[in-house]
C-alpha cells in the first residue's frame, strides 16, 4: 500500500531545525517508496526562502502562510491540518516541545494511531509498521506495531536519524493558505519568557562536573563543588536538581535547560535519559560514574565507572588536589 | 474551580533497576518497588493549590488494575477530597487512545472546569491529555510549569520549551493541561495522612458503570501494541575502568589530563 507521508517542518527565524532533515532520513527508513510532502507554517516574506530550501529535500512543500501561524500555536495547527489532510494520511512530526503538543489530539481528531517518540523503524507488516521505542527513561526498549489502516501521526526523536542531507527531491512549493478556514483557537500565544541567566554561564565551560540523582541530598552538592574547585571545572547538573531547586535552572543540562558543548563532561548519578544527553552537543569526551551497571548513560559514554559517586568523588578529590 | 487530576501506579524508576524479563515479554515485575508516577504527584499539588486559593474541590483518578487503588488514596492524604478507581478486566491492554477514552467517559459523569494530567509517565510518551483534550472538544497544553488563575472564565500558563525558555498563552476554561516537573514543591505524605483516608471509600468504575464502546478500549480496541521489550546492542558503549579505587583514579586522571579535564 502507498501512504501518503508528510513530515511537519519546526523552523525559528527563517531557519529550519536539525529534524527537517532527520525527518526525511526518518521517512526513507519507514516508508521507502513514498514520496513525502513538507508541512510549513509561518507568517511573512522569510516563509518563501524557507519553503524553497525545504524542496531540495521533499518533493512537494506545502506552505501555509497566516497572520495567524506567526507563532506556532498546536492549539491552531492541529485543526487546521486535521482539516487539509487526506485520509489516511502517515504524519511525521518531531518530537520536541511543539510535536508533544501537537501529536496526541491530532491523532484523535484524524482518528489515526499515535506513536510518540520513535527512535527506529523496522519495516512494514501487511498494514502496520514496526516501530522502535523506549521506555522507563530508556532504560528499556520496546517494538510497537502501529496499524496504519487510517493512518498515523508518529513523532520522532529529535537525533534519532542522521539528517538526509541530499538535497536532491527538487519538490515544488504548494501554497495552501487560501484553503486554512477558520484559525481562532482557545488557546492563544501571548510571550516567551526567557530563560533566567545564573550565575556562571555553563555553555561557555571546557569542563562540567554534572550531577543527577545519584547526589541524593541537597547537602551533597559540596561534595561536585569540591570536585569542580580542584579539577577547575563548573558544576552543572540534570534536571531532577533542579525540580527539586538544589540548583539553579541555569545550571542544567538538557533540551529543556541549556545546551552545552565541553570537552569534558563527567557525568556523577545521571542515568542518561535523551533530553539530558540532547543538551551535549560538540562530541565531548563523556566519563560516567554510576553505581547501577545498567544504567543508559554507559552506552552513550566513552569511558564508565560503576561506583557510587558520593564514595567516589570525594576521592577522587583529594587525589587530584595532591596533584 | 472542580478540578480532576488522572494519575498512574508506574514501578519507581529511583528505588528499581528496570531490567527486562526472561523471555522478553515484559519487564522483570519481582520485587518491583511501584508508586504514583512522578509528573502526577506534582499535577495533584498543583490542583491542590488551585482548589486552597479560589475554591472548589479535587477529584484523584486511576484507571489501572485494584493494586492501583493505593497510589489514588496516597494522593487523597495528600489533600485531593476524592477519588475515583477506573478498573475493569475488558480495559487490560489499552493504549493511549483507550486510556483518554475511559477518562473521557469519567469526565462526562463530573462537571470538571481543569482537567490535569502528568506530561508524561513510565512508557515516556506523553499522549493522554493531548488525546483526552481533542475527545472532549477543549483547549490543551503540554508541558505546563505555571498556572495563574485569571477569572472563571480562562487561565494563563506556561509551557516549558526547548532551552529552558518559557511560552505564557491565555486559555479558555474548560481545559486540559499536562504537568511538567518543577512547576511547584509536592508535599510530604506521612503516616498520619495516609491513616487519615484509609477507610475512606474509593468507588470503582468499570464497564457497567461508564459509557463506553467496548470495542475502543482493551487490547481489541489499541491501535498500536507491544510486541516485546529488549535490550538493544548500541556498539561497544563506553570503555569500563575496573579495579581497586585507588587503580581507578589513577587511570581517570591520566585519561582527563590527557583530554584537557583538569586545569
Amino acid at each position: 500500500m502507498a501512504e501518503q507521508v508528510f513530515a511537519y517542518i519546526t523552523h525559528k527565524n527563517g531557519v529550519a531545525d536539525d529534524s527537517a532533515l532527520e525527518l526525511v532520513a526518518a521517512a526513507k527508513s519507514a516508508f521507502p517508496d513514498a514520496a513525502v510532502t513538507a508541512l510549513v507554517t509561518g507568517a511573512g516574506a522569510a516563509l518563501d526562502k524557507l519553503c524553497d530550501q525545504i524542496a531540495a529535500s521533499y518533493t512537494e512543500v506545502w506552505k501555509f502562510d497566516n497572520q495567524a501561524l506567526d507563532y506556532p500555536n498546536a492549539e491552531v495547527i492541529g485543526p487546521m491540518l486535521a482539516g487539509l489532510l487526506p485520509g489516511k494520511a502517515v504524519v511525521l512530526l518531531p518530537h520536541d516541545t511543539f510535536g508533544m503538543d501537537l501529536g496526541p489530539g491530532l491523532s484523535i481528531k484524524l482518528d489515526a494511531a499515535f506513536v510518540a517518540d520513535a527512535v527506529g523503524f523496522e519495516g512494514l507488516e501487511a498494514t502496520a509498521l514496526k516501530v522502535v521505542r523506549q521506555e522507563y527513561g530508556g532504560a528499556v526498549s520496546t517494538h510497537v506495531l502501529c496499524d496504519l489502516t487510517n493512518g498515523a501521526v508518529i513523532n520522532v526523536r529529535p537525533g534519532a536519524f542522521q539528517p538526509d542531507e541530499s538535497k536532491a527531491a527538487g519538490g515544488q512549493v504548494v501554497d495552501k493558505s487560501g484553503e486554512l478556514g477558520d484559525l481562532g483557537a482557545g488557546r492563544r500565544y501571548l510571550e516567551t519568557v526567557a530563560a533566567e541567566v545564573g550565575d556562571v554561564d555553563i555553555t561557555k565551560e571546557d569542563v562540567l562536573v554534572s550531577i543527577g540523582r545519584g547526589i541524593e541530598d541537597e547537602d551533597n552538592i559540596e561534595i561536585a563543588d569540591d570536585l569542580a574547585k580542584a579539577m577547575g571545572a563548573v558544576v552543572s547538573c540534570s534536571r531532577p536538581i533542579v525540580d527539586a531547586k538544589w540548583l539553579e535552572k541555569s545550571r542544567q543540562v538538557g533540551t529543556s535547560g541549556q545546551t552545552v558543548k565541553p570537552k569534558v563532561y563527567l557525568a556523577c548519578g545521571i542515568s542518561g535519559s535523551f533530553q539530558h544527553m540532547g543538551g551535549l552537543k560538540g562530541n565531548p569526551f563523556i566519563i560516567a560514574i554510576n553505581k547501577n551497571p545498567k544504567a543508559p548513560i554507559f552506552q552513550l559514554a566513552d569511558v564508565g565507572i560503576v561506583a557510587d559517586i558520593l564514595e567516589f568523588m570525594p576521592e577522587l578529590t583529594e587525589k587530584v588536589e595532591a596533584l | 474551580m472542580e478540578i480532576l487530576v488522572c494519575v498512574k501506579r508506574v514501578p519507581d524508576t529511583a528505588e528499581n533497576e528496570i531490567e527486562v524479563n526472561s523471555d522478553g515479554t515484559d519487564i522483570e515485575r519481582d520485587d518491583l518497588v511501584y508508586s504514583v508516577n512522578e509528573w502526577d504527584n506534582y499535577a495533584v499539588e498543583e490542583a491542590i493549590q488551585i482548589r486552597d486559593n479560589v475554591g472548589g474541590s479535587v477529584t484523584v483518578v486511576a484507571v489501572g488494575d485494584e493494586e492501583s487503588e493505593e497510589v489514588v488514596r496516597r494522593e487523597m492524604a495528600m489533600g485531593a477530597d476524592n477519588g475515583i478507581l477506573v478498573s475493569d478486566d475488558a480495559f487490560e491492554g489499552s493504549d493511549g487512545k483507550g486510556v483518554a477514552t475511559l477518562l473521557k467517559a469519567v469526565v462526562e459523569k463530573g462537571q470538571y472546569d481543569l482537567i490535569l494530567t502528568g506530561a508524561q509517565a513510565d512508557e515516556g510518551a506523553g499522549q493522554v491529555g493531548g488525546m483526552l483534550a481533542a475527545m472532549l472538544g477543549r483547549p490543551y497544553a503540554s508541558l505546563v510549569n505555571k498556572i495563574e488563575v485569571v477569572d472563571d472564565k480562562k487561565l494563563k500558563v506556561g509551557r516549558e520549551i526547548e532551552g529552558g525558555n518559557q511560552e505564557m498563552s491565555e486559555i479558555d476554561l474548560p481545559c486540559i493541561l499536562s504537568i511538567q516537573t518543577g512547576i511547584n514543591e509536592p508535599r510530604y505524605v506521612g503516616i498520619r495522612g495516609i491513616r487519615k483516608v484509609a477507610s475512606v471509600e474509593i468507588p470503582v468504575m468499570g464497564t457497567g458503570d461508564l459509557n463506553v464502546d467496548a470495542a475502543a478500549v482493551g487490547t481489541a480496541g489499541a491501535k498500536v501494541k507491544r510486541l516485546d521489550y529488549f535490550v538493544p546492542d548500541l556498539g561497544d558503549g563506553a570503555e569500563m575502568l575496573e579495579g581497586s579505587t585507588d587503580e581507578i583514579i589513577e587511570k581517570l586522571i591520566e585519561i582527563l589530563k590527557a583530554k584537557g579535564g583538569l586545569k
